[in-house]
């Protein structure tokens, strides 16, 4: 019979990523319901120190794959170790992080397993002992509440949305044998960003710009407001096809998924593209002088006027505020 | 070179999406059908593909019948010849049926390269190239924004949360399209015609032989959760609305 809750942890660099902690805090919370043990998968070289770390949050056990074949990340042989993990040891629910490396893993393991994966989830609960996952689909657009016909039933988490809490527990480490076959694919190269901002998906704060920039030189008021705000810049789709801002900046359902604690739309009308991939931001606030943009219908904070006299205004505002 | 690109039928980005009042799915009645964005992307690289190295790219779809629009897109666009997998018993597949059935499909077909999109607009899954991948035993190169072919492998670009990864695989292997990777060209008229005299092989659950009972389903469709209506912030001084908004989402938000 199936039991328990398993996490799969993220680690980069042999550190845990965030996402790992809020895994592990949500799967204490399902597992307390049902007074049931959390686990958690930990894969990678020379990691075995990290398993304390993942006990703060509340896992009992670790099972940690320490293998040099597993630094860095290749998808063949995490979702070989990881599948077979989830085999032997049967866990009801498994959780894995919505981040890129965890949508890559997840649905080769789910695959494997023949199992039911919902990705990018926003909720989970339990439902007399079984798992629904509730996730966005259209990208926000409707939600969609995900059952499971098989076992384990698995989803991963959308990064930013799920408190991480301390919960001490034992974290005591079970040292798994990984025999990995050589995976065809190798990792020749991993440039790093040097600019010290936060992901998207990731960040805290964003601050974003659209059309209303007028052009590439605009997005400076809005990174020195980030700045302040220790954020990161994001743009609409139509500022990225204007070629204003890079790609990986977009945000909306062509772009990334955002939920960050702030989101400052700036000079953005909101096309319903754009909505959908940050309308789960905690708190929105909109800067455009149309009063009529569609952006100010999701905004918990409008201010209708030129963004080019408010936006130097709010981050003088700001400097005081977090000094 | 023999090259597979997947494809999907999806509502347009611009559509208003509306929940049945029974919850059991979205109204349709409305909406405009595209090829999922992701997939063009898929359609386009392996077209390049193609007109560099010589070969044929097939395009393959699990959808109802509306989908063959879709396969015809592709097809005007370039592509050679079509696989559409139709059969009500998919209406209700999730991302392992799917995968299984464009695996069941592509089993049968000669292949170096197999495109999808890096997830599908409509359900937002972004899980069948890393399970069509699995069920045909290769490797998955997800969310990629650069492909370089060498011959018996690949080299791509794929960005992560804070860098770049620079991978090599060899073929076969399944590649997931990210925005970025390249600019889909248009249907041409000329190709838009020579498009509806190219083979398309329609299969119905019983020829494709996979299980159709999905493994996740989504048992009910909620509309997004109401925010509460927002605060306008007055007034005629930039700098007083400014100092307004810092001290609500200081105080009231607790926000910075």
């Amino acid at each position: 019979m199936a039991k328990g809750v398993m996490i799969v942890a993220e680690q980069r660099d042999g550190a845990l990523r965030k996402i790992s902690f809020e895994l592990a805090s949500t799967a204490r919370k399902l597992a307390d319901q049902s007074g049931d043990e959390v686990s958690a998968i930990l894969l990678g070289a020379g990691i075995e120190g990290l398993a304390a770390e993942l006990g703060k949050y509340g896992v009992d056990k670790v099972f940690v794959g320490d293998n040099a074949a597993l630094e860095p990340y290749v998808t063949e042989a995490h979702a070989a170790v990881a599948a077979k993990i989830i085999k032997d040891n049967d866990p009801a629910i498994v959780l894995f992080g919505a981040s890129v490396q965890g949508k890559d893993l997840s649905a080769r393991v789910a695959a494997k397993l023949a199992g039911g994966l919902a990705t990018d989830c926003t909720d989970v609960k339990l439902d007399g002992g079984n798992l629904v996952a509730i996730r966005p689909m259209y990208a926000g657009k409707c939600f969609g509440e995900v059952v499971f016909n098989s076992a384990p039933a698995m989803a991963s988490l959308r990064p930013n949305v799920f408190p991480a809490a301390e919960n001490a527990k034992a974290g005591a480490v079970t040292k798994v044998d990984v025999a990995v076959d050589a995976p065809k694919s190798k990792v020749l190269e991993v440039q790093k960003d040097t600019s010290g901002k936060v992901d998207l998906t990731e960040a805290n704060v964003i601050v974003s710009g659209g059309r209303g920039m007028k052009g590439p030189e605009g997005y400076a008021i809005l990174e020195e407001l980030a700045e302040v705000l220790k954020g990161t810049v994001g743009a609409s789709r139509a500022a990225v096809d204007a070629g204003w801002r890079p790609q990986k900046d977009q945000v909306g359902q062509t772009g990334k998924v955002v939920s960050p604690n702030l989101y400052i739309a700036c000079g953005i009308s909101g096309a319903i593209q754009h909505l959908a991939g940050m309308s789960s931001s905690k708190c929105i606030v909109a800067i455009n002088k149309d009063p009529e943009a569609p952006i100010f219908t999701k905004a918990d904070y409008g201010v209708v006027d030129d963004l080019f006299k408010v936006v130097p205004e709010l981050t003088a505002v700001c400097k005081k505020l977090v000094a | 070179m023999n090259i597979i690109a997947c494809v999907k039928q999806v509502p347009d980005t611009e559509a208003q999406i509306k929940v049945k009042a029974d919850g059991s799915g979205i109204e349709e009645g409305q909406i405009k059908w595209v090829m999922n964005p992701y997939d063009e992307f898929g359609v386009e690289e392996a077209l390049k593909l193609k007109e560099k190295n010589g070969g044929d790219v097939t395009i393959v779809c699990v959808g109802p019948a509306r989908a063959m629009e879709t396969i015809r897109t592709a097809l005007a666009m370039g592509a050679d010849k079509g696989v559409h997998i139709c059969d009500p018993a998919f209406d209700n597949a999730d991302a392992f049926v799917t995968a299984n059935a464009l695996a069941a499909a592509i089993k049968t077909l000669p292949h170096d390269i197999i495109f999808c999109g890096q997830r599908a607009i409509d359900d937002d899954s972004g899980q069948v190239g890393a399970m069509l991948a699995e069920a045909l035993g290769l490797p998955q190169l997800t969310l990629v924004t650069k492909l370089e072919f060498a011959g018996a492998s690949v080299k791509v670009i794929r960005p992560i949360e804070g860098a770049q990864l620079s991978i090599e695989t060899a073929l076969p292997a399944v590649v997931t399209c990210q925005k970025g990777l390249n600019e889909p060209r248009y249907a041409s008229l000329p190709g838009i015609m020579k498009a509806k005299k190219k083979p398309v092989d329609v299969k119905d659950a019983a020829a494709i032989g996979v299980a159709t009972d999905a493994k996740a389903r989504v048992a009910k469709t909620v509309p997004p959760p109401a925010r509460p209506p927002g605060k306008i912030i007055c007034g005629d001084d930039p700098a007083q609305k400014a100092a307004e908004l810092g001290k609500l989402l200081r105080e009231e938000a607790k926000a910075i």
